[in-house]
């Protein structure tokens, strides 16, 4: 749609007001991770004129930082590798096999989008009790994998059915098993479909909070956001350590994002999309 | 004969594709789920159910006034914090989405920059905005006294009437670009000739938006309004992070959320026992208003699609 100039100038005007809201307490969050104490309180904007890295170093030494980041990169990576995997089988399985059964199963998965699997937490650490699993990583793992059955099951079910018939009825009349159309033709067909549900997990698994204060006390599996958070309960009146604390934890994603925003946005707002 | 064992191996192989992401689904999710409720109607120390007392623990909830006070309160708290992200939120959305719905230069910026904080950890926005806010060195009262404006400088996260809405409108500066972008899809979906078709007429641009554009957008303010719902019955990470578990100051932001934790998972401090049964009782009963909205929802989605 066309506008004129005063529309063009009102426009930029709003969206450069909200895009300073945004900025700002990034803006700060960073630059005073760099600043003593002293230095936050009297001018919170300006850039470092003490500049120090004092902050970072006993953040990261005392804070075991370094732990807390492998952990959650394990945890994130394995269980998404198991929820595409799992979870483009069972699509291919739903996409392709027409009959009552599959469609109950297809409602039982979906069914899950709207359900907060938060709400199971008491069975949830029960279960984790009886399988010896508390404390350590391996009792996220599952629990993320169930939680992004739906979300991935919709979203590749919906894939999988957009692919050309024809082309697994040629490879059934040349004597292919199920296992190889899924292995040679339809997993390599997916991935843009597969990109979109391994973000959509990644920031959730990334981001929870929920399952690591239920399930991990010990320091040696604390994972990102379970530790930012004793940290900063911590350091909470020692400014620099706490937005050194903040910083480490917000700006490996800023950055990621700022390099692949399209495929953020449009794997975040995944579950919204119509199938 | 024949027949039937040829239908039954060509079927079993879709149970073998399903089987991995079946029983994890159910052994990790439904299973607890259901089996939540299960636990509501029984007693019992830590995790481990020992007696079945039926509906006592939903009657004390609703009866004994220490339980029915914080249960009320958690409720009307939550749909508070519900009420601000759906109005406020969702119509900064609609309004971002119909600015970047036009065409200039500088609207992927814009809407890369609106977007960026959902995705950081709500725990960490949660923190940052603690400090921001802090009473005597936050970086807004900082700047409200340094312009002169002394009594404007409020203990924002400390008052009990200013920090549920605040809260709340820290977690609508993180997630604002949700219903953004998918408004914006909406409104791009809109063919442009209906549009012209309706300018040609002489429609105002204020019509334009109320009369066609609106309109159209119905399956998506639908669909915004149901992501909201489920997401702010469940918050807690933003609440945990900036006014702890308990919902400071006396009570005034808890959520239902972390009644939920407090009760059924922490245990309320200083001893620290969760009180199981009446944890699965709150959990319960969540999961049954997650699932009267989503039935309202699927309902009115439907009507309006036999309505045209």
């Amino acid at each position: 749609m066309k506008m004129n100039r005063t529309q063009k100038l009102l426009t930029h005007f709003i969206l450069a007001t909200w895009t300073l809201i945004v900025l700002f307490p990034v803006w700060t969050l960073i630059v005073d991770s760099f600043k003593p104490q002293k230095e936050i309180f009297s001018s919170p904007f300006g850039l470092p004129q003490h500049f120090t890295l004092a902050g970072y170093k006993s953040v990261w030494v005392n804070g075991n930082f370094g732990i807390y980041f492998l952990n959650t990169f394990y945890v994130t990576i394995i269980s998404l590798a198991l929820i595409v995997f799992f979870g483009s089988l069972a699509s291919y399985a739903l996409a392709k096999w027409n009959s009552k059964a599959s469609t109950a199963f297809y409602i039982f998965f979906i069914a899950g989008l709207m359900i907060p699997v938060r709400l199971g937490t008491i069975d949830l650490i029960r279960i984790m009790q009886f399988l010896s699993l508390q404390d350590t990583i391996w009792s996220l793992i599952p629990v993320y994998v169930a939680m992004g059955m739906p979300i991935s099951i919709f979203i590749l079910t919906a894939f999988i059915d957009t692919l050309p018939k024809e082309m697994f009825d040629a490879a059934k009349v040349d004597g292919a098993s199920e296992w190889r159309i899924y292995f040679q033709i339809v997993m390599p067909l997916l991935r843009p479909a597969i990109a979109t549900v391994a973000i959509f997990n990644m920031m959730k698994i990334w981001n929870d909070f929920w399952f690591p204060l239920v399930f991990i006390r010990a320091e040696k599996s604390r994972t990102i956001s379970l530790g930012v958070s004793l940290l900063f309960g911590q350091y909470r009146t020692d400014w620099t350590r706490a937005l050194s604390t903040l910083s480490l934890a917000a700006v490996p994603i800023l950055i990621l994002y700022i390099l692949l925003s399209r495929e953020f946005i449009k794997g975040l707002t995944a579950g919204a999309v119509k199938g | 004969m024949k027949k039937l064992r040829m239908n039954l191996r060509a079927n079993g192989i879709w149970y073998l594709f399903l089987l991995p992401a079946l029983l994890t689904y159910l052994i990790f999710m439904a299973a607890p789920l259901i089996d939540s409720m299960r636990l509501s109607f029984f007693t019992g120390r830590g995790y481990t159910p020992t007696e079945f007392v039926g509906f006592k623990n939903y009657i004390d909830l609703f009866t004994v006034p220490l339980w029915r006070d914080r249960f009320l309160g958690a409720l009307k708290n939550t749909i508070i914090f519900f009420s601000i992200h759906m109005f406020i939120q969702n119509s900064m959305g609609l309004f971002f989405a119909t600015l970047l719905s036009s065409d200039f230069r500088g609207r992927n910026f814009y809407r890369t920059v609106i977007f960026a904080p959902a995705t950081l950890s709500v725990l960490v926005t949660g923190f940052l905005w603690t400090l921001i806010l802090h009473p005597y060195w936050g970086a807004i009262n900082h700047t409200l006294k340094a312009v002169g404006l002394n009594s404007w400088a409020k203990p924002w996260l400390g008052d009990k009437h200013l920090a549920l809405p605040v809260i709340a409108l820290t977690s609508v500066w993180q997630w604002v670009g949700m219903p953004t972008v998918l408004f914006l899809a909406g409104l791009l979906g809109i063919p442009d000739e209906l549009i012209e078709a309706a300018r040609v007429d002489g429609a105002s641009s204020w019509n334009v938006f109320w009369r066609i554009k609106f309109p159209l957008l119905k399956p998506v303010i639908g669909v915004v309004a149901i992501l909201t719902f489920v997401d702010n019955f469940n918050a807690f990470d933003v609440i945990f992070a900036m006014e702890g578990a308990k919902g400071e100051p006396g009570y005034a932001t808890d959520l239902l959320a972390t009644f939920f934790y407090r009760t059924g998972i922490a245990g309320e401090q200083p001893a620290g026992i969760p009180n199981m049964g009446m944890g699965a009782v709150i959990a319960t009963l969540i999961f049954l208003i997650l699932m009267a909205g989503v039935l309202i929802w699927l309902y009115a989605a439907r009507s309006d699609e036999e309505g045209i």
